[in-house]
């Protein structure tokens, strides 16, 4: 069963194309790492995902939604498909319960008291059990990209997107977020990841896809595509 | 004429009341109107947006005696009469939502879209997005300025005394041609609009003291 399908998606920004027809099937279980240069529009076409960016046309199957027909439920869409960014994006005005407790209580309505039960479930899974009652700002940047992690994971999503989740921390911090997201892909939650983590897309991702000049150029098994890229692009792309 | 009495301070406390009144009445109003525009300036229909623009152009751009001018005799001259407090009141409610609009539309748009997108990803609704994640953030960026405003808001009540609204300065200039002593008069209003703004000053910072430990 396919969790995401995109077919033929464009978009553009004026008159620069960043999307040029994108088709891409992500089964249910897949982790698909997404690599490229910058530019090469994979963060946009993550974000298309979840709706975050419009596309202008072509269309896209997610959770049972399709997005493209200008009939799409967002929020619906977007209480099952979770989506960590490189900043964090917590709220930080909120401690780190109320951060992941906030969507549960106005989102799908659950008591006060089962939502905290979950944000501990959640919490814990990603090893912050002990920071319930920190502010963001308390915390380092692994600590608050994981809080990201558990606060998406709370609302229990079939799809999680991760959009360069490793960019801004540094290596030491970088391993314990990386640890979060190879336990979730374990799992069976089927996960698209922008990330620059070669050795992490080879290890844990079941497809990597290529993506240059708003195009997927390549696409297979991290051993396939890693050792035998067919086009000079990705080999340019690996060697540095 | 004659002397000045301890009697004629207690009248300037006395008046001092309708100032505070009008300061109150264009500081509600002008939270009001100052919404309404914040909210349209970052409407997403262009012609609002233009709209609510050109508004704020205005009574920023123009003094706010020449607005209070315009309320009285403008207003009487088109056959509605009003009393000095109403035609006051209009004017400063009209120029405190200009300013006030734009010092909150100001606060909103500082706030990162990425706290806009964290929420969304949610699957938040807009307006719980602004009320849980925006605007909390938004009112600590957005106190300084409106109490800043807000003193500014107490101290152009004075205008009021010139189209015959018996406000503090008023009743200053009243008790002034009794008494001829504009050192102890005006000083002593002088001092009570020190009074009201410098309580207003004080209790906003430790508002915002408060709001900081909050985190």
């Amino acid at each position: 069963m396919n969790a995401v399908e995109l077919h033929e998606v464009c978009k553009t920004y004026g008159d620069t194309a960043v999307l040029n027809g994108v088709s891409l099937v992500a089964r249910k279980g897949s982790v698909i790492a997404i690599i490229g240069r910058s530019g090469s529009g994979k963060s946009t076409m993550l974000r298309c995902v979840n709706g975050l960016e419009t596309i202008q046309s072509g269309r896209i199957d997610v959770a049972g939604h399709r997005i493209g027909d200008g009939r799409t439920n967002l929020r619906m869409l977007r209480q099952k498909v979770g989506i960590v960014f490189q900043g964090y994006n917590l709220f930080p005005h909120y401690d780190v319960l109320n951060n992941v407790t906030l969507a549960l209580r106005l989102v799908k309505k659950i008591s006060r008291t089962e939502a905290e039960e979950i944000a501990a479930r959640v919490l814990g899974q990603v090893g912050l059990a002990e920071k319930l009652r920190a502010r963001p700002s308390e915390l380092s940047g692994g600590q608050q990209q994981r809080v990201a992690i558990a606060r998406s994971l709370a609302m229990a999503p079939e799809i999680m997107l991760f959009d360069e989740v490793t960019s801004a921390l540094d290596p030491e911090l970088t391993g314990e977020v990386l640890k979060v997201l190879a336990d979730l892909a374990g799992s069976g939650m089927t996960m698209l990841l922008v990330t620059h983590e070669m050795a992490f897309a080879q290890n844990i991702a079941t497809e990597v896809v290529f993506m240059h000049g708003g195009k997927i150029w390549e696409s297979g098994p991290p051993s396939q595509l890693f050792a035998n890229p067919q086009t000079a692009e990705l080999r340019k792309f690996i060697s540095q | 004429m004659r002397d000045l009495t301890a009697y004629d301070i207690q009248t300037l406390i006395v008046a001092a009341r309708w100032t505070l009144l009008l300061a109150l009445i264009s500081f509600t109003g002008g939270a009001i109107g100052g919404l309404v525009l914040a909210g349209l300036r970052m409407s997403r229909f262009a012609p609002l947006r233009l709209l609510a623009g050109l508004y704020v152009a205005v009574f920023q751009g123009t003094p706010l005696l020449l607005q209070l001018f315009l309320c009285f005799f403008g207003l009487s001259l088109l056959g509605i009469e009003v009393s000095a407090l109403g035609a006051a009141a209009f004017a400063m409610i009209c120029n405190s939502s200009a300013f006030l609009g734009e010092i909150w539309r100001g606060s909103i748009a500082a706030i990162p879209k990425a706290q806009w997108e964290g929420a969304v990803s949610l699957g938040l609704s807009r307006p719980q997005q602004f009320v849980f994640v925006i605007a909390p953030q938004a009112l600590r960026i957005a106190l300084p300025p409106t109490v800043n405003y807000m003193v500014q808001i107490v101290k152009n009540t004075a205008l009021a005394s010139i189209i015959g609204f018996y406000e503090l300065s008023k009743m200053g200039s009243v008790l002034n041609n009794i008494t001829f002593s504009p050192l102890a008069i005006f000083g002593a209003v002088a001092l009570i609009y020190f009074f009201i703004c410098f309580s207003l000053t004080t209790a906003s910072r430790r508002l915002e003291v408060k709001l900081h430990e909050r985190g």
